[in-house]
């Protein structure tokens, strides 16, 4: 299987099916956006390729020895802990070289002290620089702004053309245009 | 005489004064500070026990907790986390006072437990200290890149194919074990006083995670030191000077 992943039929949701049936195929170098409004399950695909969400019916079928990485929406409790930026990258096997000029200077500050535009990034950037050979993003912009949007939008860019497969989800849509070699819209699931 | 009286009791403490402000630092990380209440109840009752029954009250109390920590793991989830440890301290509370308050032979030892006498340490607590102590940093220092892991981001192990529950069994069981040797040098309050308050105020101003080890261990260690002088020189139960000091230091600086 040269693909990295590929999804036949696959509906997922947590308790109930949530999503419609969807087939896709993510090969590596491949950067693909998976776009909709708010409830066709996006992140619950996402979930389900990472073994999170439960899959109701059709299957993924995954390359042997994948290495998965993955961003939730949900932001990594930071609050309190002491715990500065170059210790999270370290923690995650996340080279710094590369970070944008405005964070990279701010590395030996607590995370907790940051702004949440900052942080959002530093935790981002753990996760998009991991060991991984398929790359799962849920809304990787939210908090950004332009600065940050335009460099995540490269670097999605060089990492893929190091051989990662990247899924990205989200409401931005020119963000998907400008960083995604092709853009999925999800339907909505049929409701009995 | 003098070093029987007073150096290898200062020495065992001094070893858990390192030791127990650098477990509380990854207790409070995993938001299982009262774990440690509830371990070294449950230490204190297994060494009533275990002198009961004519056993070493050292190995009851580390056996007791023992159990309660990898025994934890299977109720927890039932329970949820905070409520297992709230019901391990009321029971190991409840027997460790009732068994001192109805059994001659215990009341002493349950006093000393609970007062936090730390004259009583001998050498062979001091070498379960210095060889146990040793060997738990060690094993913190293995796990602390996993443990922190876990914290941020809970389906790191998942998404890799590891099970983290090796990890986190390992870990109770450590706390577990080294609480119930820390409630027989320190009592239960002096070692709970040093795994709580150190890591609290580290974790409030360190510049980031080795930082704050190292500042947990010196408040630790300066706050230890003081109260082991000022209950020697006002002859006062060491457990109650140390919190007491501890407390002191933690209004002050936070």
């Amino acid at each position: 299987m040269n693909a990295l992943i590929r999804l036949e039929k696959l509906v997922a949701g947590w308790q109930s099916p949530a999503t419609a049936p969807l087939d896709l195929v993510v090969a590596p170098g491949e950067v693909v956006g998976l776009s909709g409004p708010n409830g066709v399950g996006k992140s619950t695909l996402l979930g389900a390729v990472a073994g999170r969400a439960r899959v109701f019916s059709g299957r993924i079928e995954r390359r042997p020895g994948l290495r998965l990485a993955l961003q939730t929406q949900d932001i990594p409790p930071l609050v309190g802990l002491p715990l500065d930026g170059r210790e999270l990258l370290a923690l995650a096997g996340a080279d710094p070289a590369g970070l944008p000029p405005w964070l990279a200077g701010r590395l030996d500050v607590r995370l907790d002290r940051l702004s949440g535009g900052q942080r959002h990034y530093l935790a981002l950037w753990a996760v998009l620089g991991a060991p991984a050979d398929l790359v799962l993003l849920d809304e990787p912009t939210n908090n950004l702004d332009v600065a940050g949007v335009r460099h995540l939008t490269q670097h999605l860019h060089e990492r893929a053309r190091g051989g990662t497969g990247i899924v990205v989800v989200s409401h931005d849509a020119p963000f998907l245009a400008a960083a995604c070699d092709r853009v999925v819209a999800l339907e909505a699931p049929d409701v009995e | 005489m003098w070093n029987e009286l007073f150096l290898l009791p200062f020495l065992t403490g001094l070893g858990l004064a390192v030791l127990l402000p650098v477990l509380g630092c990854y207790l409070r990380l995993r938001d299982e500070w009262l774990a440690a209440l509830a371990y070294a109840n449950v230490a204190a009752a297994g060494a009533l026990l275990a002198l009961i029954g004519g056993l070493p009250p050292a190995a009851g109390g580390a056996a007791a907790a023992a159990l309660a920590g990898a025994g934890k793991r299977l109720v927890a989830r039932r329970l949820g986390g905070a409520a297992s440890y709230a019901l391990l301290l009321l029971g190991g509370w409840s027997v460790a006072v009732l068994l001192a308050a109805n059994q001659p032979l215990a009341e002493r030892l349950g006093h000393a437990l609970f007062d936090g006498q730390l004259y009583f340490a001998d050498a062979s607590l001091l070498w379960l200290v210095g060889l146990g102590g040793g060997a738990a940093l060690l094993a913190l220092r293995r796990l602390s890149p996993r443990l922190l892991l876990a914290h941020l981001y809970p389906d790191l192990f998942r998404l890799r194919g590891l099970p983290a529950w090796p990890i986190q069994a390992g870990f109770d069981l450590l706390a577990a074990l080294v609480l119930a040797v820390a409630t027989l040098s320190l009592g239960v309050m002096g070692a709970f006083a040093l795994i709580y308050i150190p890591p609290w105020l580290a974790f409030r101003r360190a510049a980031n995670w080795r930082a704050g080890l190292r500042r947990a261990v010196l408040i630790g260690v300066l706050a230890y030191v003081g109260a082991f002088a000022l209950a020697l020189g006002f002859d006062q139960p060491f457990g109650p000077v140390l919190a007491i000091l501890l407390v002191g230091l933690g209004l002050l600086i936070a």
